[in-house]
């Protein structure tokens, strides 16, 4: 890497008069500063918007994050999981577990459920990362099944009808419910952050190169000194522990678990794929975009019941037929803008 | 001696997954493509039997000869119209689209036959057994299951290796673009991997129906149980498919000798124990 940067310099003073080599764009710019503003009002979410809207907001930022970290995952790094469901899951049974038996307050918990996604990813991926492609995929629902089957045996935390948060730990978060609420909310709100933040600069980095490289070529970029395995045991790691975090956090808000309901493939994986599919796979924007579109179409078809998954699944299959890109990809190739620009680009002075 | 019975039935049940694994592996063996919805053909095949037993009085046995064709046309158009398009890019694409058909067979399935869980009645042959020894008895349903099982899978070595289909099979998996340069249209020849796939998924639905209840949300842990059993035999081999089908039936039964609870998660744990020590399968091909 070193000869290569030292190439770069040589050419780079000779040609510094004339050339620039930058990465934002006037359009990157005015979206980093609606996004400040955007995170502002949001912050200022409890004072502005109802009880049930600030549920709904919450609800928003945890498939934002799920959603933007399965991309990471499916998207970027060649890693198609079917099994997120497994550390979403795993979140809810942490929070539940450290706060009942050790009495960890909830927040706390929720930052330790970090530390045991992570090491739970660690144990599983040597496992997994033997199978290839697709068998990866259905090899992360199997590990997710026995994450659903061994916490059903788990008599202390209501084996498999599940249980609920005792009031009394729902209620040292704040006796007020309403700052409660609030606490949970901005919870919700700085951990997706973080998740998108992990992701951009991520993607910004040596190893989002890394990965960029490993997707268009394994052997080439084996061949250019990048570890393959490390870097993807790396991502598959680090997107578990936030996903578990996410997990976590999700069931701080719902307040009882089941195994059903926090192994559910349906909830935590078959709606994550169908948004990042439908907003765009292998772009940041994807996942918002696609998130929106998710719970736009949910608050007005959910009434439809199953309906409303059968035009879910036929949408996610018509776009990727249609548009793989997605509706980002589809914007972005038209208009050619990148809200939150990854690539670097020669400009003239 | 429960133990002796616990493995004799799992042995059994073990054809069963063989059955479920088998279609499983044919079209990864021809196209490469992992189907995440096959499970949930099996679960539609088993409601078209239903459907088909209920409107002509047939026999569930005899419904096959409907139920089969039936099955394989739908795959048939389902992989020229919906699967052939994702072919060839990555594997992304091919697994997506499979996700994406997955939710809508149990949905629509869940809008057309409730979320009731349903059976099909074969008669006497459900409660027909044979005392092999004191303390041992086979039921002929899974007796039969197994046969056919076997059947299935020695038919589809014989297509694979002695007919001019499986020739078109191998060669368009050794390489589709050559294949093409010696007539062979591959998009038609995926076609009719997919439809002898869903023939078998019909024989592999009717089973099902007779022997256990079933529901619309049935399909994935068919998917998984026939996935397990290709990957603990080893890629590419049918009869080593079979063999995992065995071990997968065992592990289940013995694990739920041991406790109930303990049936479906001793099945996975031995699947991972094999990925573990024998990553490419008790009986990897030979390459």
């Amino acid at each position: 890497m070193s000869s290569t940067s030292i190439g770069l310099d040589i050419k780079g003073t000779a040609m510094s008069s004339a050339y620039a080599i930058e990465r934002s764009t006037p359009t990157s710019r005015v979206a980093a500063i609606m996004a400040l503003v955007l995170v502002a009002g949001l912050i200022a979410a409890p004072w502005w918007a109802g009880r049930a809207n600030l549920r709904l907001l919450g609800e928003i930022y945890t498939f934002v994050a799920l959603s933007s970290l399965w991309n990471l995952l499916a998207g970027y790094t060649g890693l198609v999981s079917v099994g997120q469901q497994a550390f979403v899951g795993l979140g809810g049974y942490t929070l539940f577990g450290l706060t009942i038996f050790t009495g960890v307050p909830p927040l706390v918990a929720v930052a330790l459920a970090g530390v045991i996604g992570g090491a739970g990813a660690l144990l599983l991926a040597p496992l997994l990362f033997r199978l290839q492609g697709a068998y990866f995929a259905i090899g992360t629902w199997v590990a997710a099944e026995v994450f659903r089957l061994s916490f059903a045996q788990v008599a202390a935390l209501g084996g498999g009808s599940g249980t609920s948060l005792p009031t009394a730990i729902v209620v040292s978060i704040a006796a007020d419910r309403s700052l409660r609420e609030g606490l949970i909310y901005w919870s919700a709100l700085a951990l997706t952050l973080v998740a998108l933040g992990f992701v951009i600069a991520l993607l910004r980095s040596r190893t989002g190169l890394a990965l960029t490289a490993i997707r268009d070529s394994e052997i080439a970029s084996e061949s250019c000194g990048i570890n393959i395995a490390w870097t993807k045991i790396l991502v598959y790691v680090a997107t578990a522990a936030i996903s578990t975090m996410v997990g976590a956090l999700i069931f701080l808000q719902k307040l009882r678990i089941s195994p059903e309901a926090a192994f559910s493939v349906n909830d935590w994986t078959a709606f994550v794929i169908f948004i990042v599919v439908i907003g765009g796979i292998g772009t940041i924007e994807g996942p918002l975009v696609g998130t929106l579109v998710f719970f736009a179409l949910r608050e007005t078809l959910a009434n439809l019941g199953t309906t409303y998954l059968l035009i879910l699944g036929a949408v996610a299959i018509v776009v990727m037929l249609k548009a793989p890109k997605g509706l980002w990809g589809v914007v972005a190739d038209r208009f050619g803008i990148a809200l939150v620009p990854i690539r670097r680009q020669v400009k003239t002075r | 001696m429960d133990w002796v019975n616990a493995i004799a039935q799992g042995i059994l049940l073990g054809g069963l997954y063989a059955l479920f694994a088998a279609g499983l592996s044919l079209i990864f063996g021809v196209m490469r493509l992992v189907n995440i919805a096959h499970g949930d053909l099996i679960v539609a095949a088993a409601y078209l039997a239903l459907t088909i037993v209920q409107i002509t009085g047939l026999h569930p046995f005899a419904a096959a000869i409907i139920v089969v064709p039936l099955m394989a046309l739908f795959g048939y158009i389902l992989q020229r119209l919906l699967l052939n398009p994702t072919l060839g890019k990555d594997f992304l694409s091919p697994l997506l689209v499979t996700f994406g058909l997955s939710v809508i067979l149990q949905n629509g399935l869940l809008a057309g036959f409730t979320a009731d869980s349903r059976r099909l009645s074969a008669g006497a042959i459900e409660t027909a057994s044979f005392d092999i020894m004191p303390g041992l008895t086979l039921g002929a349903l899974p007796l039969l299951m197994f046969v056919v099982a076997v059947a299935v899978i020695a038919g589809l070595e014989v297509i694979f290796s002695r007919t001019s289909l499986g020739r078109a099979f191998r060669a368009t998996s050794d390489d589709a673009e050559i294949a093409q340069l010696m007539a062979l249209d591959h998009h038609h020849v995926y076609g009719l991997a997919m439809a002898l796939s869903a023939g078998i998924v019909a024989i592999a639905g009717i089973f099902l129906a007779i022997r256990t209840n079933f529901d619309p949300a049935s399909g994935p842990a068919r998917l998984i149980f026939g996935f397990e059993a290709v990957i603990i035999g080893g890629l590419g081999n049918l009869w080593g498919t079979l063999a995992g089908g065995v071990v997968l039936g065992v592990s289940q039964t013995l694990g739920a000798q041991i406790s109930p609870g303990w049936q479906l998660l001793a099945g996975h744990l031995v699947f991972f124990l094999v990925l573990g020590l024998r990553p490419r399968g008790l009986f990897p091909r030979m390459d």
